[in-house]
């Protein structure tokens, strides 16, 4: 090619040159495209082979200069980031096809791949159908004149929370004159920022992305949470801050293990794939994994659909109680639940059950692994769940016996404060914390090849991520939307977060039906007071 | 249902003037001090309501429920009647003597019934005296549109109206009563056209509640509650404070200190410097109490019988001071509003953020008086951001 070419197109075809930065592709009988294009301006390259070595997908390979393998580049951009000349430009292999707006492109490619392969196409991360954000249509409240709003650089501003179980009320007795309370508290935890950490087992994470998180976590005085892939001994020190996760697989739950967290959570189910179990597939079961997974290297981890000894919400109750009773009593039992249609008389079911906490995973939450089918089409957003769920259990009575945790999408401080004000006592982020280490949500988790050495088991990826720094960038992050969060409390002229818990009179909604906002239970913009 | 201004569909914010003055020895004086102060503080209102609640004023009914009554039109009175029929025997029943004032228009018919529940009825009912009480008078202002029940404590009663506060007092012939607690009220609604049930004093049972602010947590603080079954139907802020006060001091037992603690609850950084055991108090408290701490500007008088207890918000966003002289306390917005009623008082104090000042019936001690009163150690400094 000229030297007045802009470059070379990743999608080769046979017999473009000598240098065509494209292997030629086997030509398939069937029509399926890449979904990137890689582009490479050999004019600019240094060749350098740093490409070749960053991408953790073995798309690039060297033959006197990168050449890509276009089936293989999933978009993660690792290559493009790396390059020290800017030479590479990834980007989506727009197909021309004849526009239809029933058959998009993503569903031709789908139909395609299925052809070829009769299996059930996976994916990683959250839903990227364009359903509707309620988020988006709701705004937030702020003080003019009537009531003052609160600076909160000069005034003390309050984040803090508890999660767990609170009684209706407090019991004052006077003991020489001063009130002392009469009533006992059981285990609550306590956050210095309603802001926690979703869970992400080791085994679908990295350890280095587990440690970056539950140091992060311990730095900001928050919590997180080691999935259902058990607790590695390099990450006992940060425990006391941890949910350890007892799901259907029981990977690694034993007495020590539900002993050492902070608090005990049961996976009933996940936002991206309710109603089914989990995958991790064996090629992300290394030494260390099998270790703290208690299985054999290399064995698949099949966490079953359901618990098999839950079959209905008394034997939730029983598994509640037996892990209240291993834990004798000291450690606030949390259920998770994907957020599905019936979702509020199901979470009132498990806080009667005894649960201290029920943590709501919307439709849009992430995952390691998952069916795209099941990801894309089931369960009900968050907005609605937190909504219908605090208001059931408040309906009954009961919203003081258990703390709301939302999680699934929440992107900002302002889905947080919105979460919050919509009823919820914290809220959970999975994705936001994997982007601060770096993730670009290329969606390939389930193939434990992310170049970021996120969701890889690999040590050649997984050493890139260095534990200390990605703390430092997830602690940043929780800090950055805790002072958001402070900013948001004072402009509505109140200076603890517990005056917007399940405050939605100062919600308005935008562009929302009828019913959606008596759901919401929030008034429509223009409403006042 | 008419126009008559019982608009519940709006909530009501307003910025206003308090007063209030309490005999710590039960000696009873006439309404026009509390009306001289109160007039004093005319600018803090705007005519849109105003009123007074006054203790110890029925001693030849004591022990007998005053019901004061408002209706717009003989329908209504006759639907009220017949519920108060039902539920009570009526030891005696009159219209609330008034005087025309050219500043207060169109009122409504204002009666007043000194009622006791039957014995029998009670009994079947199983709940006490109060509650029953309490039920009868939910009722009445829930489904009779243009009847409202505005005063229903023993031996106390309130007044209010649209119009300055002073005039109100010269409506209702204050200086006819004799009490030894008189607190008032100058109300400046930016939001609502004035409505008579609207106007403060908010009361329940005995309890009357003053307020001066708008309570920014209030979506949160009326959600709390309704879990515990209160209807905030009059939509207003001093609504939710005189239910806050009722379900934490009446039905939740806790000392009226440790309750203003809760609705000014003291920061995080206050509770860590407090001594173990009260600091697990205060912790619990927070955590149990978070959705009725009261965040935005107030400043509060309340009282019910043998006590009358004023207080502001955490930060002290409204104005509040507090006077003594011999065995009386003052509470005013201002300065100027105690010297109304009490030109030379001995004490001047500005009460600390949060900080209650409580006077009791029989007790030389005021709670939160400088130097005197430091008590459960509530209000303290506010921590600096
Ligand atoms: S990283 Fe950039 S400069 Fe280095 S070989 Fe690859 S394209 Fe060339
Ligand atoms: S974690 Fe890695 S594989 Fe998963 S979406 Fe992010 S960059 Fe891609």
């Amino acid at each position: 090619m000229g030297s007045s070419s802009p470059g070379r197109e990743g999608i080769g075809r046979p017999g473009e040159g000598a240098r065509a930065s494209a292997r030629p592709r086997r030509v398939p009988a069937y029509r399926r495209s890449a979904e990137f294009r890689w582009t490479h301006d050999a004019e600019r390259c240094a060749r350098c082979k740093r490409c070749v070595q960053q991408c953790g997908f073995k798309a690039l390979s060297w033959e006197d200069g990168p050449v890509v393998d276009p089936d293989k580049c999933v978009g993660c951009h690792r290559c493009e980031t790396f390059c020290p000349q800017e030479a590479i430009a990834v980007v989506p292999n727009v197909q021309h096809y004849r526009p239809h707006p029933l058959w998009g492109q993503a569903h031709r490619q789908n139909v395609y791949l299925q052809a070829e392969t009769g299996g059930v196409l996976l994916t990683g991360m959250g839903n990227d159908l364009p359903y509707p954000i309620l988020w988006d249509h709701l705004l937030l409240d702020a003080c003019q004149v009537t009531n003052p709003s609160i600076d909160p650089l000069r005034e003390p501003m309050e984040l803090r929370s508890y999660l767990g179980r609170i009684p209706d009320k407090v019991e004052v007795k006077m003991k020489d004159g001063r009130p002392e309370p009469a009533t006992e508290m059981g285990p609550v935890l306590q956050v210095e920022t309603p802001i926690i950490f979703a869970a992400m087992s080791y085994g679908s994470i990295s350890l280095n992305a587990q440690k970056a998180i539950a140091m992060a976590a311990a730095e900001c005085g928050t919590l997180w949470n080691t999935g259902e892939g058990g607790l590695h001994e390099e990450l006992k020190p940060y425990a006391d801050r941890a949910f350890v996760q007892c799901a259907s697989g029981r990977f690694g739950v034993h007495a020590d293990y539900l002993n050492a967290g902070a608090a005990i959570e049961i996976k009933i189910g996940q936002g991206a794939k309710p109603g089914i179990g989990g995958h991790l597939p064996g090629e992300k079961v290394s030494a260390a994994v099998s270790e703290t997974r208690m299985i054999p290297v290399g064995s698949d981890a099949l966490s079953p659909a359901p618990q098999h000894d839950i079959y209905s919400i008394e034997d939730l109750k029983q598994l509640i109680f037996a892990l209240k009773e291993a834990t004798n009593y000291e450690k606030p039992v949390s259920v998770k639940i994907a957020a599905v249609h019936n979702v509020a008389a199901i979470a009132s079911g498990i806080v009667r059950a005894g649960a201290d906490m029920v943590y709501l995973d919307g439709f849009r939450g992430g995952t390691g692994a998952a069916p795209t089918i099941i990801r894309d089409h089931l369960g009900i957003p968050i907005e609605i769940a937190i909504a219908v769920v605090d208001q059931q259990l408040r309906e009954e009575g009961i919203r003081n016996r258990a703390s709301i945790v939302a999680a699934g999408g929440i992107r900002s401080s302002a889905d947080a404060a919105k979460a919050i004000a919509l009823g919820a006592d914290a809220v959970a982020v999975g994705t936001a914390a994997l982007l601060a280490l770096g993730c670009t949500l290329c969606q390939k988790c389930y193939t434990g090849k992310c170049s970021w050495g996120i969701t890889t088991q690999d040590p050649r990826l997984t050493r890139r991520l260095d534990p200390y720094v990605g703390s430092k960038r997830v602690a940043n992050l929780v800090r950055g939307w805790s002072a958001e969060l402070e900013e948001i409390l004072g402009a509505m002229g109140v200076n603890a977060v517990e005056s917007l818990r399940g405050s939605r009179e100062r919600l308005r909604a935008v562009g929302l039906d009828k019913t959606t906002l008596e759901i919401l239970g929030v008034k429509p913009a223009g409403v006042g007071a | 249902m008419s126009d008559s201004g019982f608009d519940r569909d709006r909530r009501s914010v307003s910025g206003c003037g308090l007063s209030g003055m309490m005999s710590l020895t039960g000696e009873r004086v006439t309404g026009e001090a509390i009306r001289d102060s109160i007039a004093i503080l005319h600018e803090r209102s705007n005519g849109l309501g105003g009123g007074f609640a006054a203790y110890g004023m029925y001693p030849h009914r004591k022990d007998q429920f005053a019901l004061h009554i408002m209706y717009y039109g003989a329908e209504a009175q006759g639907q009220a009647e017949a519920v108060l029929g039902e539920a009570f025997d009526v030891l005696h029943d009159e219209r609330i003597p008034t005087r025309p004032n050219p500043g207060v228009v169109d009122p409504p018919d204002l009666m007043r019934y000194f009622v006791l529940p039957p014995a029998g009825k009670l009994e079947e009912s199983g709940m006490s005296a109060e509650d029953y009480v309490l039920a009868r008078v939910m009722r009445v202002n829930s489904e009779i549109p243009d009847a409202f029940v505005f005063s229903s404590g023993k031996n106390m009663g309130a007044f209010k109206a649209v119009g300055y506060a002073e005039d109100i007092a010269d409506f209702f012939r204050l200086e006819e009563y004799e009490a030894y607690i008189w607190i008032a009220h100058g109300r400046f609604p930016t939001n609502t056209p004035g409505w008579w049930a609207g106007a403060h004093p908010f009361t329940l049972l005995d309890w009357a509640v003053v307020h001066n602010g708008e309570i920014s947590s209030y979506g949160i603080n009326k959600r709390y509650l309704e879990m515990f079954g209160y209807q905030c139907t009059m939509r207003t802020d001093t609504e939710v404070m005189a239910y806050l006060l009722d379900l934490l001091i009446r039905r939740h037992g806790l000392p009226v200190e440790v309750a203003c603690d809760v609705l000014a609850a003291p920061f995080w950084e206050q509770i860590e410097r407090m001594p173990e055991e009260k600091q697990r108090l205060y912790t619990m408290l927070r955590q149990v109490y978070g959705s009725a701490l009261v965040n935005g500007p107030f400043a509060i008088i309340f009282a019910r019988d043998g006590e009358m207890v004023g207080v502001n918000d955490r930060i002290k966003l409204r104005p509040l001071v507090a006077a003594r002289k011999d065995k009386w306390l003052y509470i005013s917005s201002e300065e100027a509003g105690i010297r109304g009623m009490c030109p030379e008082p001995d004490l001047v104090w500005a009460p600390r953020a949060g900080q209650p000042v409580i006077g009791r019936l029989g007790s030389d001690v005021v709670v939160g008086e400088p130097g005197v009163g430091e008590t459960a150690g509530m209000g303290q400094e506010v921590p600096s951001g």
